[in-house]
């Protein structure tokens, strides 16, 4: 019974403060502090018309978009090559080539952010969309050397070596046994990456000036600089943000408990 | 077998990357720190180990922001480390209910830490927010001596069930067979916890506790979102004071809180993995 108890507490405590964002998002600012808890009474889109209309978010909604579908498949590319690489290289040049990699897991952003700021902008690469993908796969690719090697070593190397023995070349290799093999460590890769890429603030306030190449993280601090307390505002900001994703994971569930608890082995 | 010298071709477009935007930044990063840079000027001087020095001994923003740093760590481990083990216990058998709650309680971690950062300003908004109209007292993030435990019920709230899903796979990990013994030899629910469950979660927990530390290191967005840019001094934490003092264009002196803030992390981690190898019996 306590058991029983105890889960229903923490229940609440997860449920009560996203629906009061998202009925939030329907009343205004009078109808919330009138009853934060309750379903919106009079709902409106008020919210919405303002926050995709007048704040343009409809277009930080693309950027984030654009740069999670370019950043994403490009990471898993680079990765899954050199993860292929370090399962059928010999020892030496395989462990120099892992470790290379698995040493960048130890640095942290805030870190780097600093000298890749300066070198971005000396290259004219900052506040574009284009230097953000670039950056993004970079800061990304220990990782997901790291998850997709760890996976493509733990194929048993006969199945490599055999078809080497068929006459198969290294990318014959890559493409008919190393990809098709470890799809399932590619898709919780790319769910990993995925959820970051959309999520990232650090280098969207550190890369973008221009407001035209905001992402969603980015456009919602500015919100709180500019609506300083107007919590349906912010709420609604927070709604659109975070849709996207809430609907892929409750389709792909698995996929991302897979993914983000592999990114948690070594983030 | 025959040697396949086009293997060495596949590493090359990640490599070339990872080398102009990773290595050669960090390289320059360890430069930059011994200069006085501004970030824009032509010139500058380099300092040698000025910065050091002034980051070790006279810099209070610095060790206010590593004081914080350490309380926010200390609080989120053992709250969020002692939650998640709890809910992994309750949630470790599949039932239909068990596995929707899971679902849930992992649901905050998909969300973005700006997104969580602005559901748990509304949360403590003194005069507006959640907790005011529950009627309970308090100014919360304005309190100078506690505002940083605040933020740590948001990041445990924001990263509790992910924590949770390692533990619920390291459980499944345990050989039903030790339970069964520990049942026959009389052992009670709480011994059978002590005894079997509880060591053989010890690599588990190890990895949940590593994992927690460099979250709560890194728990930037979170902080801009709940205090503002820049973060009041009582919420100052390494990485927003390292934001700060690049903001300022002290672009050198950011540069050596950098190093020393991953020497930080280093330090942290190598304790624990000492603790955990010590706990082990190693």
């Amino acid at each position: 019974m306590t058991r029983r108890a105890l889960l229903a507490v923490y229940a609440l405590l997860i449920v009560v403060p996203l629906m009061v964002v998202l009925f939030g998002s329907f009343k205004t600012t009078p109808d919330l502090f009138a009853s934060p808890f309750g379903p919106p009474l009079s709902p409106t889109l008020g919210n919405y018309r303002v926050i995709l209309g007048d704040a343009g978010l409809l277009r930080v909604f693309g950027n984030s978009v654009l740069v999670v579908i370019v950043s994403v498949p490009v990471t898993l590319v680079l990765a899954s090559l050199t993860g292929y690489a370090v399962a059928r290289l010999p020892r030496w040049p395989s462990r120099i080539l892992f470790g290379a990699f698995a040493a960048g897991l130890a640095v942290p952003a805030q870190a780097m952010m600093i000298p890749q700021y300066v070198q971005f902008d000396r290259l004219g690469l900052r506040d574009s969309l284009f230097g953000l993908m670039l950056v993004n796969v970079v800061v990304t690719l220990p990782v997901a050397v790291f998850i997709l090697s760890g996976f493509m070593r733990t194929l048993p190397r006969e199945l490599f070596e055999a078809a080497a023995l068929d006459g198969a070349g290294p990318c014959a290799v890559y493409r008919r046994i190393a990809v098709p093999l470890s799809l399932p460590s590619l898709a919780a890769t790319a769910i990993f990456l995925l959820v970051m890429h959309w999520n990232d603030l650090l280098y969207p306030l550190l890369f973008i000036d221009d407001p035209a190449n905001r992402t969603l993280p980015l456009a919602l601090l500015d919100f709180a600089g500019e609506y300083l307390t107007d919590y349906p505002l912010l709420f609604t900001g927070v709604v659109i943000a975070s849709i996207p994703m809430v609907l892929l994971y409750a389709v792909l569930q698995r996929w991302f408990v897979a993914g983000i608890t592999a990114g948690a082995i070594k983030g | 077998m025959r040697r396949h010298w086009g293997l060495y071709l596949f590493p090359i477009p990640a490599l070339a990357l990872y080398l102009a935007f990773f290595v050669l930044p960090a390289v320059q990063g360890l430069q930059y720190a011994i200069t006085d840079w501004d970030g824009f000027s032509p010139t500058f001087n380099r300092v040698g180990t000025g910065n050091f020095t002034r980051i070790v001994t006279a810099d209070d923003q610095f060790a206010n922001a590593l004081g914080n740093n350490l309380t926010f760590l200390l609080s989120v481990v053992s709250g969020q480390t002692v939650l998640a083990l709890g809910l992994a216990v309750l949630l470790a058998a599949r039932s239909r209910g068990s596995t929707a709650l899971r679902a849930l309680f992992f649901l905050p971690t998909v969300l973005s830490s700006i997104s969580v950062a602005f559901v748990w300003r509304f949360v403590y908004d003194p005069n507006l927010g959640l907790l005011h109209s529950l009627g309970v007292p308090g100014v919360f993030l304005g309190d100078e001596d506690t505002a940083i435990l605040w933020v740590a019920v948001a990041q445990i709230w924001f990263h509790a069930g992910q924590m949770m899903v390692l533990f619920i796979a390291g459980l499944h990990q345990i050989p039903a067979e030790l339970y069964e013994a520990a049942h026959v030899d009389g052992a009670g629910r709480r011994q059978r916890f002590r005894f079997v469950t509880w060591p053989m979660l010890a690599p588990t927990t190890a990895l949940v506790v590593a994992y927690t530390t460099i979250q709560s290191f890194k728990a930037f967005d979170l902080i801009l979102g709940l205090a503002g840019n820049p973060p009041r001094s009582s919420l100052d934490i390494l990485s927003t004071r390292i934001y700060t003092t690049f903001a300022n264009s002290q672009l050198g002196y950011a540069a050596a809180e950098s190093v020393v803030f991953m020497i930080a992390i280093g330090v942290v981690t190598w304790m624990q993995n000492r603790a955990a190898r010590i706990g082990a019996g190693r």
